[in-house]
Protein backbone atom coordinates (compact mmCIF):
# COMPACT_ATOMS: atom_id res chain seq x y z
CA UNK A 1 0.00 0.00 0.00
CA UNK A 2 1.32 3.38 -1.03
CA UNK A 3 2.61 5.96 1.78
CA UNK A 4 2.36 9.88 1.71
CA UNK A 5 4.24 12.13 3.71
CA UNK A 6 2.75 14.98 5.04
CA UNK A 7 5.54 18.21 6.20
CA UNK A 8 3.57 20.81 8.72
CA UNK A 9 5.16 24.18 8.32
CA UNK A 10 6.61 23.74 11.51
CA UNK A 11 8.51 21.13 9.64
CA UNK A 12 6.96 18.34 11.48
CA UNK A 13 6.66 15.02 9.22
CA UNK A 14 3.71 12.68 9.23
CA UNK A 15 3.98 9.34 7.75
CA UNK A 16 0.70 7.49 6.51
CA UNK A 17 -0.16 4.61 4.95
CA UNK A 18 -3.70 3.85 2.61
CA UNK A 19 -5.14 1.65 -0.04
CA UNK A 20 -4.83 2.45 -4.10
CA UNK A 21 -7.37 4.68 -5.24
CA UNK A 22 -7.53 7.01 -1.74
CA UNK A 23 -7.49 10.58 -2.65
CA UNK A 24 -4.60 12.47 -0.83
CA UNK A 25 -7.45 14.46 0.91
CA UNK A 26 -9.17 11.34 2.48
CA UNK A 27 -5.46 9.98 3.41
CA UNK A 28 -5.26 13.59 5.26
CA UNK A 29 -8.71 14.04 7.05
CA UNK A 30 -9.04 10.18 8.35
CA UNK A 31 -5.64 10.15 9.66
CA UNK A 32 -6.11 13.88 11.66
CA UNK A 33 -3.37 15.78 9.68
CA UNK A 34 -3.62 19.32 10.72
CA UNK A 35 -4.20 21.74 7.93
CA UNK A 36 -5.97 19.48 5.41
CA UNK A 37 -9.86 20.75 6.24
CA UNK A 38 -11.34 19.24 3.01
CA UNK A 39 -14.78 20.62 3.76
CA UNK A 40 -16.32 20.06 0.49
CA UNK A 41 -15.79 16.36 1.04
CA UNK A 42 -13.73 15.37 -2.22
CA UNK A 43 -16.03 17.31 -4.74
CA UNK A 44 -13.63 19.85 -5.74
CA UNK A 45 -15.49 22.93 -4.48
CA UNK A 46 -14.13 24.35 -1.75
CA UNK A 47 -10.41 24.51 -2.36
CA UNK A 48 -9.61 23.55 1.41
CA UNK A 49 -7.61 20.60 0.65
CA UNK A 50 -4.64 22.18 -1.20
CA UNK A 51 -1.46 20.95 -1.09
CA UNK A 52 2.14 21.89 -2.02
CA UNK A 53 3.72 18.93 -3.62
CA UNK A 54 7.39 18.26 -3.95
CA UNK A 55 8.04 18.77 -7.56
CA UNK A 56 9.67 15.04 -7.72
CA UNK A 57 6.77 13.74 -7.89
CA UNK A 58 5.21 16.29 -9.63
CA UNK A 59 5.49 14.48 -12.84
CA UNK A 60 3.80 11.23 -11.62
CA UNK A 61 0.32 12.83 -10.85
CA UNK A 62 -2.40 12.94 -13.28
CA UNK A 63 -2.93 16.66 -15.28
CA UNK A 64 -4.37 19.28 -13.66
CA UNK A 65 -8.22 19.44 -14.68
CA UNK A 66 -9.57 22.56 -15.45
CA UNK A 67 -11.86 22.10 -12.67
CA UNK A 68 -8.86 22.02 -10.43
CA UNK A 69 -7.27 24.41 -12.32
CA UNK A 70 -9.92 27.11 -11.56
CA UNK A 71 -10.52 26.37 -8.03
CA UNK A 72 -6.92 26.81 -7.18
CA UNK A 73 -6.81 30.00 -7.90
CA UNK A 74 -9.14 30.47 -4.67
CA UNK A 75 -7.02 29.05 -2.12
CA UNK A 76 -6.17 30.81 0.95
CA UNK A 77 -2.16 30.55 0.76
CA UNK A 78 -1.08 31.52 -2.17
CA UNK A 79 -0.48 29.49 -5.20
CA UNK A 80 2.35 28.02 -6.14
CA UNK A 81 3.90 25.70 -9.33
CA UNK A 82 3.64 22.85 -6.59
CA UNK A 83 -0.26 23.16 -5.94
CA UNK A 84 -2.71 20.78 -6.03
CA UNK A 85 -6.07 20.00 -4.50
CA UNK A 86 -5.43 16.61 -2.38
CA UNK A 87 -9.02 15.41 -2.74
CA UNK A 88 -7.73 15.12 -6.81
CA UNK A 89 -4.94 13.07 -6.27
CA UNK A 90 -5.47 9.65 -6.07
CA UNK A 91 -2.89 7.22 -4.47
CA UNK A 92 -1.23 4.51 -6.83
CA UNK A 93 2.03 2.33 -6.55
CA UNK A 94 3.68 5.28 -8.58
CA UNK A 95 3.22 7.64 -6.02
CA UNK A 96 4.00 5.60 -3.22
CA UNK A 97 6.29 7.49 -1.12
CA UNK A 98 5.03 11.43 -2.33
CA UNK A 99 5.98 14.03 -0.01
CA UNK A 100 3.72 17.13 0.00
CA UNK A 101 3.88 20.28 2.11
CA UNK A 102 0.80 21.31 3.96
CA UNK A 103 0.16 25.01 3.57
CA UNK A 104 -0.26 27.74 6.83
CA UNK A 105 -3.84 27.99 6.32
CA UNK A 106 -6.81 26.79 4.15
CA UNK A 107 -9.72 29.13 4.65
CA UNK B 1 -18.30 41.83 25.40
CA UNK B 2 -15.49 40.68 26.69
CA UNK B 3 -13.04 37.45 26.66
CA UNK B 4 -14.65 34.30 27.42
CA UNK B 5 -11.76 32.25 26.79
CA UNK B 6 -12.15 29.62 29.84
CA UNK B 7 -16.26 29.62 29.90
CA UNK B 8 -17.65 26.03 29.87
CA UNK B 9 -19.24 25.70 25.99
CA UNK B 10 -21.93 23.40 25.30
CA UNK B 11 -22.65 22.19 21.96
CA UNK B 12 -25.34 20.50 20.46
CA UNK B 13 -25.42 18.76 17.94
CA UNK B 14 -22.29 17.01 16.26
CA UNK B 15 -22.53 17.86 12.76
CA UNK B 16 -20.60 20.07 10.53
CA UNK B 17 -21.87 22.95 12.38
CA UNK B 18 -21.38 22.03 15.76
CA UNK B 19 -17.93 20.39 15.08
CA UNK B 20 -16.58 23.59 13.73
CA UNK B 21 -17.59 25.73 17.00
CA UNK B 22 -15.82 23.50 18.55
CA UNK B 23 -12.55 23.05 16.48
CA UNK B 24 -12.70 27.10 16.09
CA UNK B 25 -13.32 27.72 19.89
CA UNK B 26 -9.60 25.76 20.44
CA UNK B 27 -7.93 27.78 17.49
CA UNK B 28 -9.05 30.88 18.90
CA UNK B 29 -7.56 29.81 22.34
CA UNK B 30 -10.51 28.77 23.98
CA UNK B 31 -8.98 27.20 27.39
CA UNK B 32 -12.74 25.80 29.30
CA UNK B 33 -14.38 22.65 28.71
CA UNK B 34 -16.20 21.89 25.63
CA UNK B 35 -19.10 19.28 25.52
CA UNK B 36 -20.10 18.32 22.25
CA UNK B 37 -23.81 16.15 22.38
CA UNK B 38 -23.55 13.99 19.41
CA UNK B 39 -26.85 12.24 18.92
CA UNK B 40 -25.74 9.47 15.77
CA UNK B 41 -23.81 6.24 17.20
CA UNK B 42 -20.96 7.44 14.36
CA UNK B 43 -18.20 9.59 14.60
CA UNK B 44 -18.87 12.87 13.09
CA UNK B 45 -18.75 12.60 9.43
CA UNK B 46 -19.53 14.50 6.68
CA UNK B 47 -23.05 14.56 5.30
CA UNK B 48 -22.92 16.03 1.36
CA UNK B 49 -20.83 12.86 -0.30
CA UNK B 50 -23.87 10.43 0.82
CA UNK B 51 -25.71 11.27 -1.86
CA UNK B 52 -23.56 12.15 -4.95
CA UNK B 53 -20.46 9.48 -4.22
CA UNK B 54 -22.19 6.95 -2.45
CA UNK B 55 -25.17 6.45 -4.82
CA UNK B 56 -23.17 5.76 -7.95
CA UNK B 57 -21.21 3.10 -9.07
CA UNK B 58 -18.10 3.37 -6.96
CA UNK B 59 -18.73 4.12 -3.32
CA UNK B 60 -16.23 5.08 -0.68
CA UNK B 61 -15.96 1.97 1.80
CA UNK B 62 -15.92 4.13 4.52
CA UNK B 63 -17.66 7.44 5.79
CA UNK B 64 -14.99 10.76 5.53
CA UNK B 65 -14.97 12.10 8.97
CA UNK B 66 -15.61 15.55 9.79
CA UNK B 67 -12.22 15.26 11.86
CA UNK B 68 -9.54 12.67 12.20
CA UNK B 69 -10.19 9.73 15.55
CA UNK B 70 -7.63 11.48 17.17
CA UNK B 71 -8.84 14.70 16.97
CA UNK B 72 -11.17 15.54 19.66
CA UNK B 73 -8.99 13.91 22.60
CA UNK B 74 -5.97 16.19 21.44
CA UNK B 75 -7.93 18.97 21.79
CA UNK B 76 -9.53 18.38 24.92
CA UNK B 77 -12.97 18.14 23.36
CA UNK B 78 -15.60 15.99 25.22
CA UNK B 79 -18.13 14.35 23.08
CA UNK B 80 -20.93 12.90 24.49
CA UNK B 81 -23.34 10.45 22.36
CA UNK B 82 -26.38 11.88 24.06
CA UNK B 83 -29.87 13.17 23.00
CA UNK B 84 -30.92 16.39 25.24
CA UNK B 85 -34.36 16.38 26.42
CA UNK B 86 -35.08 19.89 27.41
CA UNK B 87 -33.11 23.22 28.03
CA UNK B 88 -33.12 25.66 31.20
CA UNK B 89 -31.65 28.89 30.48
CA UNK B 90 -31.97 30.35 34.00
CA UNK B 91 -30.30 27.95 35.64
CA UNK B 92 -28.11 27.28 32.34
CA UNK B 93 -28.39 23.57 32.52
CA UNK B 94 -29.22 20.80 29.67
CA UNK B 95 -30.86 17.65 30.56
CA UNK B 96 -30.38 14.61 28.67
CA UNK B 97 -32.03 11.91 28.09
CA UNK B 98 -30.43 9.16 30.30
CA UNK B 99 -31.51 11.15 33.40
CA UNK B 100 -28.74 13.22 34.10
CA UNK B 101 -27.65 17.12 33.18
CA UNK B 102 -24.84 19.27 32.34
CA UNK B 103 -24.41 22.76 32.98
CA UNK B 104 -22.83 25.67 30.80
CA UNK B 105 -21.47 29.22 30.57
CA UNK B 106 -22.51 28.87 26.67
CA UNK B 107 -24.42 27.26 25.22
CA UNK B 108 -24.76 26.39 21.13
CA UNK B 109 -27.80 25.20 19.69
CA UNK B 110 -26.14 23.22 16.46
CA UNK B 111 -29.17 21.08 16.02
CA UNK B 112 -29.94 20.69 12.14
CA UNK B 113 -32.94 20.14 10.36
CA UNK B 114 -34.77 16.94 9.61
CA UNK B 115 -36.35 15.15 6.53
CA UNK B 116 -39.93 16.27 6.21
CA UNK B 117 -41.79 12.63 5.67
CA UNK B 118 -43.56 12.29 2.88
CA UNK B 119 -47.35 13.39 3.28
CA UNK B 120 -49.22 10.26 2.13
CA UNK B 121 -50.57 6.64 2.58
CA UNK B 122 -47.97 4.16 2.23
CA UNK B 123 -44.53 6.41 2.92
CA UNK B 124 -43.57 4.01 5.88
CA UNK B 125 -43.90 0.76 3.22
CA UNK B 126 -40.43 -1.33 3.09
CA UNK B 127 -38.42 0.04 0.32
CA UNK B 128 -39.51 3.70 0.54
CA UNK B 129 -36.12 5.22 1.94
CA UNK B 130 -35.28 8.85 2.81
CA UNK B 131 -31.39 10.45 2.72
CA UNK B 132 -29.79 12.13 5.49
CA UNK B 133 -27.59 9.84 7.53
CA UNK B 134 -24.92 7.04 6.94
CA UNK B 135 -27.41 4.75 7.88
CA UNK B 136 -29.63 6.21 5.71
CA UNK B 137 -27.30 5.90 2.36
CA UNK B 138 -25.90 2.53 4.00
CA UNK B 139 -29.46 1.52 3.50
CA UNK B 140 -29.86 2.70 -0.03
CA UNK B 141 -26.77 1.00 -1.17
CA UNK B 142 -27.90 -2.38 -0.54
CA UNK B 143 -31.19 -1.61 -1.70
CA UNK B 144 -29.69 0.11 -5.25
CA UNK B 145 -27.81 -3.16 -5.61
CA UNK B 146 -30.98 -5.10 -6.28
CA UNK B 147 -33.11 -2.48 -8.07
CA UNK B 148 -34.03 -2.19 -11.33
CA UNK B 149 -36.97 0.10 -11.25
CA UNK B 150 -36.42 3.79 -9.02
CA UNK B 151 -38.89 6.39 -7.86
CA UNK B 152 -37.58 9.80 -7.02
CA UNK B 153 -40.26 11.82 -5.25
CA UNK B 154 -39.40 15.18 -5.24
CA UNK B 155 -37.19 16.92 -8.01
CA UNK B 156 -34.53 19.24 -5.15
CA UNK B 157 -30.96 18.28 -4.65
CA UNK B 158 -31.20 15.83 -2.75
CA UNK B 159 -33.41 13.98 -5.03
CA UNK B 160 -31.73 14.94 -8.45
CA UNK B 161 -28.52 14.09 -7.02
CA UNK B 162 -29.45 10.41 -5.75
CA UNK B 163 -31.32 10.02 -9.33
CA UNK B 164 -27.80 11.12 -11.17
CA UNK B 165 -26.54 8.50 -9.27
CA UNK B 166 -29.09 5.58 -9.67
CA UNK B 167 -28.59 6.28 -13.69
CA UNK B 168 -25.13 6.25 -13.51
CA UNK B 169 -25.55 2.46 -12.19
CA UNK B 170 -28.26 2.19 -15.48
CA UNK B 171 -30.96 1.62 -13.54
CA UNK B 172 -34.44 3.22 -14.58
CA UNK B 173 -35.31 6.21 -13.22
CA UNK B 174 -38.48 8.20 -12.91
CA UNK B 175 -38.93 11.39 -10.77
CA UNK B 176 -41.69 13.14 -9.59
CA UNK B 177 -41.80 16.82 -8.77
CA UNK B 178 -45.19 18.01 -7.72
CA UNK B 179 -43.97 21.70 -8.35
CA UNK B 180 -43.54 23.38 -12.46
CA UNK B 181 -39.88 23.72 -12.16
CA UNK B 182 -36.81 21.32 -10.49
CA UNK B 183 -34.81 22.97 -7.47
CA UNK B 184 -37.31 26.02 -7.92
CA UNK B 185 -36.92 27.28 -4.53
CA UNK B 186 -33.16 27.30 -4.98
CA UNK B 187 -32.58 28.38 -8.42
CA UNK B 188 -33.77 30.87 -11.17
CA UNK B 189 -36.02 29.56 -13.86
CA UNK B 190 -33.84 29.95 -16.41
CA UNK B 191 -31.07 27.27 -14.68
CA UNK B 192 -33.96 25.35 -13.47
CA UNK B 193 -35.48 25.04 -16.88
CA UNK B 194 -31.68 24.14 -18.36
CA UNK B 195 -31.48 21.42 -15.71
CA UNK B 196 -34.82 19.75 -16.62
CA UNK B 197 -33.79 19.14 -20.15
CA UNK B 198 -30.41 17.97 -19.19
CA UNK B 199 -31.85 15.27 -17.08
CA UNK B 200 -34.25 14.45 -20.00
CA UNK B 201 -31.33 14.16 -22.36
CA UNK B 202 -29.45 11.92 -19.63
CA UNK B 203 -32.74 9.70 -19.41
CA UNK B 204 -33.95 10.72 -16.36
CA UNK B 205 -38.14 10.56 -16.66
CA UNK B 206 -38.67 13.46 -15.24
CA UNK B 207 -42.24 14.27 -14.72
CA UNK B 208 -43.07 17.94 -13.57
CA UNK B 209 -46.77 19.08 -12.11
CA UNK B 210 -46.95 15.81 -10.98
CA UNK B 211 -47.43 15.01 -7.26
CA UNK B 212 -47.85 11.73 -5.32
CA UNK B 213 -50.89 10.67 -4.01
CA UNK B 214 -50.25 7.13 -2.55
CA UNK B 215 -47.43 4.11 -2.77
CA UNK B 216 -48.69 0.77 -2.29
CA UNK B 217 -47.49 -2.64 -2.03
CA UNK B 218 -48.03 -4.26 -5.32
CA UNK B 219 -46.91 -7.57 -4.27
CA UNK B 220 -43.55 -8.00 -6.89
CA UNK B 221 -42.39 -4.23 -5.58
CA UNK B 222 -44.47 -1.26 -5.17
CA UNK B 223 -46.53 1.22 -7.01
CA UNK B 224 -46.55 5.01 -6.74
CA UNK B 225 -49.45 6.04 -7.33
CA UNK B 226 -49.40 10.46 -8.55
CA UNK B 227 -51.88 13.36 -9.06
CA UNK B 228 -52.31 12.87 -12.68
CA UNK B 229 -53.43 8.93 -12.49
CA UNK B 230 -50.83 7.15 -12.98
CA UNK B 231 -49.06 4.45 -11.46
CA UNK B 232 -45.53 4.04 -11.19
CA UNK B 233 -43.94 0.52 -10.65
CA UNK B 234 -40.78 0.66 -8.16
CA UNK B 235 -38.67 -1.82 -6.21
CA UNK B 236 -37.05 1.55 -4.35
CA UNK B 237 -38.75 4.77 -3.82
CA UNK B 238 -36.57 7.91 -2.20
CA UNK B 239 -38.05 10.47 -1.23
CA UNK B 240 -36.59 14.12 -0.90
CA UNK B 241 -39.12 16.58 -0.06
CA UNK B 242 -37.52 18.79 1.85
CA UNK B 243 -36.78 19.34 5.77
CA UNK B 244 -37.64 21.42 8.73
CA UNK B 245 -35.25 23.04 10.92
CA UNK B 246 -34.25 20.86 14.37
CA UNK B 247 -35.94 23.59 16.87
CA UNK B 248 -38.24 21.63 19.37
CA UNK B 249 -35.05 22.16 22.10
CA UNK B 250 -35.12 25.51 21.40
CA UNK B 251 -38.69 26.32 21.54
CA UNK B 252 -39.81 24.28 25.18
CA UNK B 253 -36.63 26.35 26.28
CA UNK B 254 -38.94 29.57 25.44
CA UNK B 255 -36.46 31.02 22.84
CA UNK B 256 -38.43 32.44 19.71
CA UNK B 257 -38.57 30.35 16.89
CA UNK B 258 -39.59 31.16 13.21
CA UNK B 259 -38.66 29.04 10.66
CA UNK B 260 -35.75 28.49 12.93
CA UNK B 261 -33.86 29.73 16.12
CA UNK B 262 -34.06 33.53 15.50
CA UNK B 263 -30.87 34.67 16.23
CA UNK B 264 -29.05 38.72 15.40
CA UNK B 265 -26.48 39.29 13.48
CA UNK B 266 -24.52 38.16 15.56
CA UNK B 267 -25.95 34.57 15.85
CA UNK B 268 -27.35 35.12 19.82
CA UNK B 269 -30.71 34.52 20.64
CA UNK B 270 -32.01 36.78 22.67
CA UNK B 271 -30.88 34.81 25.59
CA UNK B 272 -27.40 36.70 26.80
CA UNK B 273 -25.14 33.33 25.99
CA UNK B 274 -26.78 31.22 23.54
CA UNK B 275 -26.13 30.96 20.62
CA UNK B 276 -27.45 28.81 17.34
CA UNK B 277 -25.64 27.63 13.99
CA UNK B 278 -25.93 25.88 10.49
CA UNK B 279 -29.19 24.89 9.46
CA UNK B 280 -31.47 25.16 12.20
CA UNK B 281 -30.48 29.32 12.75
CA UNK B 282 -32.74 31.84 11.03
CA UNK B 283 -30.39 34.76 10.98
CA UNK B 284 -30.10 38.46 9.96
CA UNK B 285 -27.83 38.66 7.10
CA UNK B 286 -25.51 41.53 7.59
CA UNK B 287 -24.61 42.20 3.96
CA UNK B 288 -28.65 41.82 2.51
CA UNK B 289 -30.41 43.11 5.51
CA UNK B 290 -32.70 39.91 4.83
CA UNK B 291 -33.67 37.19 7.12
CA UNK B 292 -32.80 33.99 6.11
CA UNK B 293 -31.88 29.94 7.01
CA UNK B 294 -29.52 28.55 4.84
CA UNK B 295 -29.01 24.61 4.68
CA UNK B 296 -25.15 24.44 2.86
CA UNK B 297 -21.51 23.47 4.41
CA UNK B 298 -20.53 27.02 3.71
CA UNK B 299 -23.12 28.51 6.27
CA UNK B 300 -22.87 25.51 9.18
CA UNK B 301 -18.98 26.05 8.87
CA UNK B 302 -18.61 29.95 8.65
CA UNK B 303 -21.31 30.43 11.32
CA UNK B 304 -19.73 28.26 13.68
CA UNK B 305 -15.99 30.17 13.11
CA UNK B 306 -18.32 33.20 13.81
CA UNK B 307 -19.81 32.30 16.91
CA UNK B 308 -16.73 31.17 18.45
CA UNK B 309 -14.76 34.31 17.22
CA UNK B 310 -17.88 36.13 19.02
CA UNK B 311 -17.76 34.20 22.19
CA UNK B 312 -13.85 34.62 22.31
CA UNK B 313 -14.58 38.82 22.03
CA UNK B 314 -14.95 39.44 19.02
CA UNK B 315 -17.40 41.57 18.16
CA UNK B 316 -19.03 41.38 14.19
CA UNK B 317 -22.01 40.80 12.43
CA UNK B 318 -22.26 37.61 10.40
CA UNK B 319 -21.81 38.79 6.73
CA UNK B 320 -20.19 35.89 4.26
CA UNK B 321 -21.72 35.74 0.82
CA UNK B 322 -23.96 32.47 0.79
CA UNK B 323 -22.40 29.83 -1.43
CA UNK B 324 -23.87 25.86 -2.73
CA UNK B 325 -22.93 23.28 -4.57
CA UNK B 326 -24.66 20.24 -6.19
CA UNK B 327 -22.69 17.89 -8.07
CA UNK B 328 -25.90 15.53 -10.04
CA UNK B 329 -24.15 12.63 -12.95
CA UNK B 330 -21.37 14.82 -14.67
CA UNK B 331 -22.65 18.25 -14.05
CA UNK B 332 -21.06 20.36 -11.37
CA UNK B 333 -23.65 23.30 -9.95
CA UNK B 334 -22.25 25.69 -8.05
CA UNK B 335 -24.58 29.12 -6.74
CA UNK B 336 -22.72 32.42 -5.15
CA UNK B 337 -25.16 34.52 -3.38
CA UNK B 338 -29.07 33.71 -3.05
CA UNK B 339 -31.90 34.41 -5.90
CA UNK B 340 -35.21 35.87 -5.45
CA UNK B 341 -37.95 35.18 -7.96
CA UNK B 342 -37.66 38.71 -9.57
CA UNK B 343 -34.26 39.21 -10.28
CA UNK B 344 -33.03 39.84 -13.90
CA UNK B 345 -30.97 36.51 -15.26
CA UNK B 346 -28.43 37.06 -17.53
CA UNK B 347 -27.17 34.30 -19.42
CA UNK B 348 -23.22 33.97 -20.28
CA UNK B 349 -21.23 31.42 -21.53
CA UNK B 350 -22.50 28.46 -23.75
CA UNK B 351 -25.78 26.31 -22.37
CA UNK B 352 -25.76 24.00 -25.10
CA UNK B 353 -22.40 22.58 -24.31
CA UNK B 354 -23.02 22.41 -20.38
CA UNK B 355 -21.17 25.39 -19.36
CA UNK B 356 -22.11 28.91 -18.02
CA UNK B 357 -23.13 31.10 -15.67
CA UNK B 358 -26.61 32.55 -15.39
CA UNK B 359 -25.96 36.34 -13.38
CA UNK B 360 -28.93 37.31 -10.91
CA UNK B 361 -29.05 40.81 -10.95
CA UNK B 362 -31.36 43.15 -8.14
CA UNK B 363 -31.82 46.78 -8.75
CA UNK B 364 -28.68 46.94 -11.14
CA UNK B 365 -26.77 45.13 -8.89
CA UNK B 366 -25.38 41.69 -8.20
CA UNK B 367 -27.03 39.34 -6.33
CA UNK B 368 -25.95 36.39 -6.90
CA UNK B 369 -24.61 34.05 -9.96
CA UNK B 370 -25.37 30.23 -10.73
CA UNK B 371 -22.64 28.12 -12.44
CA UNK B 372 -22.71 25.38 -14.35
CA UNK B 373 -19.08 23.26 -14.96
CA UNK B 374 -18.07 27.06 -15.01
CA UNK B 375 -15.91 27.19 -11.60
CA UNK B 376 -13.99 30.24 -11.83
CA UNK B 377 -16.86 32.13 -12.70
CA UNK B 378 -18.31 30.86 -9.43
CA UNK B 379 -14.81 31.62 -7.44
CA UNK B 380 -14.75 35.19 -8.79
CA UNK B 381 -18.65 35.99 -7.85
CA UNK B 382 -17.86 35.00 -4.36
CA UNK B 383 -15.65 37.97 -4.67
CA UNK B 384 -17.41 40.14 -6.14
CA UNK B 385 -20.85 39.54 -4.63
CA UNK B 386 -21.47 41.51 -1.00
CA UNK B 387 -19.33 44.45 -2.82
CA UNK B 388 -22.87 46.15 -3.62
CA UNK B 389 -21.19 46.72 -7.45
CA UNK B 390 -23.57 48.26 -10.07
CA UNK B 391 -23.90 45.55 -13.17
CA UNK B 392 -25.56 45.96 -15.99
CA UNK B 393 -26.81 43.33 -18.56
CA UNK B 394 -25.35 44.88 -21.08
CA UNK B 395 -22.04 44.64 -19.14
CA UNK B 396 -22.02 41.11 -19.01
CA UNK B 397 -22.93 40.52 -22.48
CA UNK B 398 -20.38 42.42 -23.61
CA UNK B 399 -17.78 40.44 -25.50
CA UNK B 400 -14.88 39.52 -23.41
CA UNK B 401 -16.80 39.82 -20.02
CA UNK B 402 -15.31 37.37 -17.53
CA UNK B 403 -16.85 37.30 -13.96
CA UNK B 404 -12.91 37.19 -13.24
CA UNK B 405 -11.33 39.69 -15.09
CA UNK B 406 -14.29 41.89 -13.60
CA UNK B 407 -13.01 40.32 -10.06
CA UNK B 408 -9.22 40.91 -10.75
CA UNK B 409 -10.07 44.69 -11.59
CA UNK B 410 -12.09 45.50 -8.84
CA UNK B 411 -10.12 43.68 -5.88
CA UNK B 412 -6.92 45.32 -7.38
CA UNK B 413 -8.43 48.57 -7.45
CA UNK B 414 -9.53 47.72 -3.89
CA UNK B 415 -6.29 46.62 -1.97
Amino acid sequence: MPTITFTQPTGEATEVTVEEGTSLMRAAVTNGIEGIVGECGGQAMCATCHVFVRPEFAGQLADLSADEDEMLDCTTAERTEASRLGCQIKMSTELDGIVVDVPSDQV
Amino acid sequence: MGNNCADSVLIIGAGQAGIQVADSLRAEGHTGPITVLNNEVHHPYQRPPLSKDYMGVDWPSEPLPLRGPGFLEAKGITMLGAEATSVDTAARTVHLADGTSIGYSQLVFATGAANRQLPCPGADLAGVHALRTLDDALGLQDALSTARKVVVIGAGFIGLEFAAGARTRGLDVTVLEFAQRPMGRALSAMASDWFAARHLADGIDLRLNEGVTAIHDAGEGLSVESTAGRAYPADLVLYGVGVNPRTDLAEAAGLEVQNGIVVDAALQTAVSGVWAVGDCASFQHAASGERMRLESVQNATDQGRHVARTIMGANAAYSETPWFWSTQGPIRLQIAGVSHPGDLPVMIGDPAAGKFSIALLREGKLAAVESVNSPADHIAARKLIGLGLELTAGDITTAGFTFKALAKEVLMVGS
